[in-house]
Order: C-alpha cells, then sequence, then structure tokens
C-alpha cells in the first residue's frame, strides 16, 4: 500500500514538474524575444523584407514562411483577414524560412518579382497553384512557370533576375535570422516580436489581440 | 523469514529507483522535443525506443514486485546503453558524422544543450542507461548468488 503511495506520488511530482518546466520555460521565452524585438527589431525586420500594411501600423506580424509549406498557405487567407478586421494596424513582414528541398527555387522567383513590383501578387499565385508543383511525393518545380503570368509578371526578366547572388545573400540573411529566432517550423509568426507559443488560428488572434490592446 | 522480505524490498526500492530515471529521462526527452522543439535525431529515437518501454515494464515489475521484471528490462537498458554509447561518441566528435546513418534530415552531432560546459542531451542519455544498466546488473547477481 505505501508502495503505490510512493509511486503515485513520484509520478504526481514527475507529470508535475514537466508541466511547471513547461510553463516557466514558455514565459522565459516570451519574456526573451520580447526583449529582442526592442533591443534588436532588425532580426525581426531586415531592410529588405517585404511588408504588406500601413507604414504607421503599431503591429508588426512577422511571418517566417516558405513558398512551398502547405500550411503557409493555407493560413495566408486568414492572416490577411486578420489585417482586413484591423485596418492600418497591422504590418505583415515576410520573411524565408526555405526548409523544403528546393524552396529556394520559389524564393529566387518571388524575389526576381519583387523587382516588377509584384511580390505579393506573385506569392499569391504561388500559394494558390502550391498543389501542383509542391507535391510532397511527386515535386514538380518547373510547373510553376505555366501559373507565373497570372501574376502579370514579365517572366523573360525573372528568369535572369532569380539569378541574381543578392538574392543568395537574402536567403542567407533569412536562415541566419530563422536560427537566431529558433524558428524551427513554417509558418512560424512573431507579434512585435512575441512568438506564437501554441500554432493555431484561434491563438494567433488572440496573440494579435492582445498587441493591438497594448499598442492602441 | 524477516531477511527475506527485506531483501524483497531492497529490490523494490532498487527496481523503483531505476524506473524513477527511466520516466525522468522519458519525459525529459519530450520535454525536450515537445517543449523545446528540439527535433529529435535519428539515434535520439532509437534510444527512445529502448526507453520508453522501460518505464512500463518495471513499473509492472513493481506491482507485487517480480524478480522477472530483471530479465526483461535488461536486454533494453543494454540496447539503449549500446546507443547511447555510440551517440555520445559522434557527438564528443569520435567518430566522424559522416560514419554515421543520419546525416540526413537533423544531424545527430548539433548540440542543444550544453549546461556548464560538458552535460549534453546525449550525456544525459549515456547516464540515464548506464545507471539502470548497473543497478539491474547488482538485481542479476543478487538473485543467482
Amino acid at each position: 500500500m505505501k508502495k503505490k503511495i510512493i509511486v503515485l506520488i513520484s509520478s504526481g511530482l514527475l507529470i508535475a514538474s514537466f508541466f511547471l518546466g513547461a510553463y516557466i520555460y514558455k514565459n522565459q521565452q516570451a519574456k526573451k524575444y520580447g526583449f529582442m524585438a526592442q533591443e534588436n527589431a532588425s532580426t525581426f525586420v531586415r531592410n529588405y523584407s517585404q511588408t504588406l500594411g500601413s507604414k504607421d501600423a503599431r503591429v508588426y506580424l512577422v511571418e517566417f514562411s516558405d513558398p512551398a509549406c502547405e500550411t503557409c498557405s493555407a493560413f495566408h487567407p486568414f492572416v490577411k483577414k486578420l489585417m482586413a478586421e484591423n485596418p492600418g494596424k497591422i504590418k505583415l513582414v515576410h520573411r524565408y524560412a526555405p526548409f523544403h528541398d528546393g524552396s529556394e527555387y520559389f524564393v529566387k522567383i518571388l524575389e526576381a518579382a519583387r523587382k516588377q513590383g509584384k511580390f505579393w501578387e506573385t506569392l499569391e499565385v504561388m500559394y494558390n497553384s502550391q498543389q501542383h508543383w509542391a507535391s510532397h511525393h511527386n515535386p514538380k518545380k518547373h510547373l510553376i512557370w505555366e501559373f507565373l503570368p497570372y501574376a502579370g509578371l514579365d517572366i523573360e526578366k525573372i528568369k535572369v533576375d532569380m539569378n541574381d547572388p543578392e538574392i543568395e545573400k537574402i536567403i542567407k540573411q533569412d536562415l541566419a535570422d530563422v536560427k537566431t529566432l529558433n524558428v524551427r517550423k513554417t509558418p512560424g509568426f512573431f507579434v512585435n516580436g512575441k512568438p506564437l507559443q501554441q500554432f493555431g488560428r484561434k491563438q494567433l488572434r488572440s496573440l494579435v489581440e492582445s498587441e493591438l490592446k497594448e499598442m492602441y | 523469514m524477516t531477511s527475506l522480505k527485506q531483501l524483497i524490498n531492497k529490490n523494490w526500492n532498487i527496481i523503483f529507483v531505476c524506473w524513477l530515471i527511466a520516466s525522468t529521462s522519458a519525459l525529459g526527452s519530450l520535454f525536450f522535443s515537445e517543449m523545446m522543439d528540439f527535433p529529435p535525431c535519428a539515434l535520439c529515437w532509437y534510444q527512445r525506443a529502448f526507453m520508453f518501454p522501460l518505464v512500463i515494464i518495471l513499473l509492472i515489475g513493481l506491482f507485487p514486485y517480480d524478480k522477472s521484471v530483471i530479465k526483461f528490462s535488461l536486454p533494453l537498458a543494454i540496447g539503449g546503453l549500446g546507443f547511447a554509447i555510440y551517440h555520445w561518441l559522434v557527438y564528443s566528435g569520435f567518430i566522424p558524422e559522416n560514419l554515421q546513418p543520419c546525416s540526413q534530415g537533423v544531424s545527430c552531432s548539433e548540440k542543444y544543450i550544453d549546461l556548464f560546459g560538458f552535460i549534453t542531451i546525449p550525456l544525459l542519455s549515456l547516464l540515464s542507461f548506464s545507471i539502470i544498466v548497473s543497478l539491474l546488473l547488482v538485481l542479476l547477481r543478487r538473485d543467482y548468488r
């Protein structure tokens, strides 16, 4: 009987310390990155980073994403909806985390499209056509070219611009920031430097809303 | 009669300690992967495959105390120890990474944690498995005496 109690108590203690540890760790992380946002905001937003939304917006929604990531594509409309619900208050910052094999190819196309001022249009086209060229078992990256004209791009110019060595530097810098900020999955969200701890629409919404409350 | 009871109690304590170590290690590894988002590499998974069942098997051996638990848990612990030694060698650089099987995906030699300059995740695993194996061997010897 005594033995059973000992084992029960130790199990309880082990599990409790697991969750207590988790709680403390997550709190610490939130503090750490919140602090970094003020100290070192450039880790979250580089000069070259593409942004969407009013330039006076006080809530920076930084998204580390990959053009070939299904969840990023599925999440994109929700992010835009959040922005539409709070007009002028949210600024979306796009960062690259090309984790999938061959994703850098699409990052290069996006950067080339940026030179034509069509970054967001191209991203939209990529996300919408993703299922045709980014299937896990049968990736066909050349198929993207069939869809790119829908973004209104000068395709011949893209093919030249995407080889710009500057793009490699951007990818390298973003990947370095991915490491600094400990982004291990895409999409990785930070709202004013605070990481989204639990992935999900509801969680992202509540994080954004708590920042909105603080900033406005 | 009392001495036999005492011996059984002592043995129970040893298995209990083993179970405590195994549970702590299992939960700890889950903490690293689920809470801290460290992706487990292939070698880590092999060690988990040996550590997780130990938690269950040792617990069953405690109620009521059954000495055959040694027979079932020792092979698991030794298997895990083998992987832990190998992993630790890879991690410390005694074995070059390209000679071992997990060059794709997550690197087995990437350092995630470095407490006080020497406590690393593979070292923790090595410690847990060594202690469990040693304790079980002590029990085994006692059993055959």
